[in-house]
């Protein structure tokens, strides 16, 4: 699976233009360099000026960066995307029920598909939620799962993020953006449009209001304008007209959540909560968040408000869960998964960690519960000093490990200084499930700066682009 | 409906701008007042007075060693450490709009967070002599540009109230503080009283509050202290008077409801109606020091009152008990 030249989104092996890329290569050709910088420039300071920024852990309280921003899209021919799509549909649909059925009957556990232990022993399956019925059965109500391509241009799924997902409003905000630069290239060719992202997420929100519930109130819960998510809180809250709390506006009385507003209380039915579960509730689980709200999770448990996504999603989305998913597409749905998994060595195995051990300069090796990039080992990039540091802390607990092969991304091309270089991409699309599945055509695209680097996240470098699906 | 919190933000966010808008008028009044020629015993006896009306000699005091033209400027203006200046009303104007990102205008986020990033660029250089009035220019204009866009592009709705608030509140007091500059600023001698560094004194007020063409059009007479303080406290036509300033907070008082609010109303009512039914020569008869005095304590029992009526969590649990 390993290829030493990685996949090229845009050009052929011979050098050749791939056909969905065209008329982009011809503006490439067409356009002073000068007016591309221009461009990039423009970007910036726009982008700079409606404060698209994050904030950076680890550095001074309150620093915000701008997440760089490529202008040269992704894209993706509609067949292609119809393809995917179809395949993260089943994909989260089987997730949802492997949720649903660990929380009630444990079916797949009794099977013997994956050992009752790897789950019922795992810190992120939540005793809090057994025989809880949410609405629809919906846990992870919005997914957003990580796409690769390597070796001959084969899609695989990288990871499931089906607990906080974050960055639609670079999509959308991305989307914008390229529409003021270059409106010409929207008026050549048709780009499905990702705009209602908004419209749709607040529909799915309010189509699991709990039951008897006219018309729900939404709020989106945030952990404050610290957060490195802060923008997007804002972004999307206002995009759907729903109010944005913190911990502090909202109180529980009567197992009914409420936000205090300068009218007295208001009643809040649906929360589209962006903390984790560890903070929603001070009772429930850390009694030191400061960010939560006393007796949530008593209101919740009870059926009188939603959480979007649900408390202990984290259950699927744990790296030591991911090799199982292919299996609860087949158990749930009988039907064979349409997108790859990638190879997974699970360290808790002898086996698999003996070989890992003996190869860790060829393979990526992923703390279980670690997100975000931090705390991996990418061996092909590591020192002989770093992979003995790697080893000692495997062998310390192997079972908080899996290893992967490095996987050969495939690259498009980003404007540099001397015109285009091809870098390392991912594609996040978003899953929404509701009283529907719905999806929007596009996703963000994350693109490593760096040469050579492999590492897409934006806390690590990374910048982000425009993806185009052509109809 | 709102949030409190959110009411709470909006409300701070327009006093702020309206507060950097003022701290650069009265600057302005100052430098203006200090160009007037005068012995050396003098020199720089304008500086205390933006430091005495807004109640900061003090604290200045305690980190410059002398009140002049530079230092005054450099607390007043680019301190950061100094929570009213103008780079600090800026930064809690920024602060306050990203807190409540959704409930503004892209248009308004974006005056408030450009102001921001400009102001952070600011250097002591653009506040030597040449150029201090162009910067305070620039203050004014982003101010009148972020109640423009508000005005322009938000929605006329219960947030939009609460920043209204926020501004005629914090206006109101600023007005009464700078009328207040004169009993601050010594005139060089007793013979001056009523002569032409008088004369020059009073119309630098009129100019600091954008009122000196107003004046001559409302009066079409000579300069005098009763009728600059008749403009700037009872005529309700003049926007920053602070007749002008209570009309709207009074009214805007009405629009918003809340279960607690009596007490604000009332007072906001008192206020002005005290202004409504107001004579200037009885003003003056009491000591016009000692008028405005009495009317910045009653702003600021004003906003102690709304703050209890619709941003405190108080009264939240017993409403739903």
């Amino acid at each position: 699976m390993s290829y030493d030249t990685p996949f090229n989104e845009m050009y052929l092996p011979d050098g050749q233009v791939r056909p969905h890329y065209a008329a982009l290569a011809e503006w490439i050709e067409h356009t002073p360099s000068e007016r591309i910088h221009n461009m990039r420039d423009a970007a910036n300071m726009l982008f700079h000026r409606v404060g698209i920024t994050f904030a950076v852990y680890g550095e001074e309280a309150g620093a915000e960066r701008l997440i760089p921003f490529d202008m040269l899209p992704h894209v993706i021919p509609g067949e292609e995307w119809r393809m995917l799509e179809k395949g993260l549909r089943q994909r989260v649909k089987a997730l949802n029920a492997f949720l649903h059925d660990v929380y009630h009957d444990r079916e797949i556990l009794r099977a013997g598909r994956i050992p009752e232990e790897r789950v019922l022993q795992n810190k992120l399956y939540r005793p809090e939620l057994v025989g809880i019925d949410l609405p629809n059965h919906i846990y992870a109500h919005i997914a957003g799962v990580d796409l690769v391509r390597a070796g001959a241009g084969e899609y695989y799924v990288l990871e499931d993020n089906l607990r906080t997902p974050s960055g639609v409003s670079y999509m959308l905000e991305n989307r914008k953006m390229m529409m003021r630069l270059v409106p010409e290239l929207f008026a050549q060719q048709s780009v499905a449009p990702v705009e209602h992202y908004p419209d749709l997420l607040l529909d799915t929100l309010r189509s699991v209001a709990p039951a008897n519930v006219e018309s729900p109130v939404v709020a989106l819960l945030t952990p404050g304008q610290f957060n490195s998510a802060y923008f997007e809180h804002a972004f999307l809250a206002q995009q759907m007209g729903i109010e944005l709390v913190e911990g502090a506006d909202l109180f529980v009385a009567d197992d009914v959540v409420y936000m205090r507003t300068t009218r007295g209380p208001q009643r809040v039915d649906v929360i589209y909560r962006r903390i984790d579960d560890d903070f929603l509730d001070p009772l429930a689980f850390r009694p030191d968040s400061v960010l939560g709200v006393p007796g949530l999770v008593s209101a919740y448990r009870r059926g009188r408000v939603t959480l979007c996504n649900a408390i202990g999603t984290g259950i699927a989305d744990d790296k030591s869960m991911y090799p199982f998913v292919p299996d609860m597409i087949r158990f749930y749905l009988g039907e064979e998964p349409l997108l790859n998994n990638v190879p997974t060595y699970q360290l808790r195995n002898r086996e698999d960690l003996e070989y890992t051990l003996a190869h860790l300069s060829e393979l990526v090796v992923k703390e279980v519960h670690g997100s975000g990039g931090y705390g991996m080992l990418i061996g092909p990039a590591s020192t002989e000093r770093e992979r003995d540091a790697y080893r000692l802390r495997i062998l310390d607990n192997p079972e908080s490990f899996i290893a992967q092969p490095t996987l050969s991304l495939s690259t498009c091309p980003i404007f540099v200084d001397q015109g285009i270089a091809p870098r390392h991409i991912d594609l996040r699309p978003f899953v929404l499930s509701g009283k529907d599945i719905v999806m929007c055509p596009g996703g963000l695209t994350r693109v490593a700066l760096r040469e050579g680097s492999l590492v897409v996240n934006s806390s690590q470098g990374g910048g982000t682009k425009d993806t185009w699906i052509l109809n | 409906m709102m949030l409190s919190r959110t009411a709470n933000h909006l409300y701070w966010m327009a006093r702020y701008v309206e507060r950097a808008e003022n701290t650069a008028r009265i600057l302005d009044v100052a430098y203006r007042m200090s160009l007037v020629p005068k012995e050396s015993r003098l020199a720089d006896q304008e500086w205390f007075a933006p430091l005495n009306i807004t109640g900061t000699l003090y604290p200045f005091s305690g980190r410059y060693s002398q009140v002049n033209a530079q230092g005054v400027l450099r607390y007043m203006v680019l301190d950061p450490d100094n929570p009213s200046s103008i780079f600090s009303c800026a930064r809690a104007a920024r602060e306050n709009a990203r807190a409540v990102r959704g409930s503004i205008t892209s248009e308004m986020w974006e005056v408030i967070n450009g102001t921001w990033l400009e102001m952070q660029r600011l250097t002591e250089e653009r506040l030597a002599s040449e150029r201090v009035l162009e910067f305070f220019e620039w203050v004014k204009e982003r101010s009148h540009l972020f109640r423009g866009v508000t005005v322009g592009t938000m929605l006329h709705d219960e947030a939009f109230h609460f920043n209204r608030l926020g501004t005629f509140l914090e206006r109101a007091d600023n007005t009464a503080r700078m009328l207040d500059v004169k009993y601050h600023v010594l005139l060089p001698s007793v013979q001056d009283v009523g002569g032409a560094v008088d004369y020059y004194q009073w119309a630098a007020v009129l100019s600091s509050v954008s009122a000196f063409e107003a004046y001559r059009k409302v009066f079409r007479d000579v300069i005098t202290p009763l009728r600059v303080a008749e403009l700037l406290i009872l005529r309700d036509d003049m926007p920053r008077s602070l007749h002008a300033c209570m009309n709207e907070v009074y009214d805007i008082l009405q629009k918003l409801t809340s279960a607690s609010q009596h007490e604000a109303s009332r007072l906001a009512g008192e206020m002005h109606a005290a202004l409504h039914f107001g004579r200037i020569d009885i003003i003056f008869a009491d000591g016009l020091h000692e008028y405005l005095t009495d009317f910045l304590r009653r702003v600021h029992q004003l906003g102690g009152e709304v703050n209890l009526a619709f941003f405190s969590a108080r009264a939240q649990k017993q409403a739903v008990a």
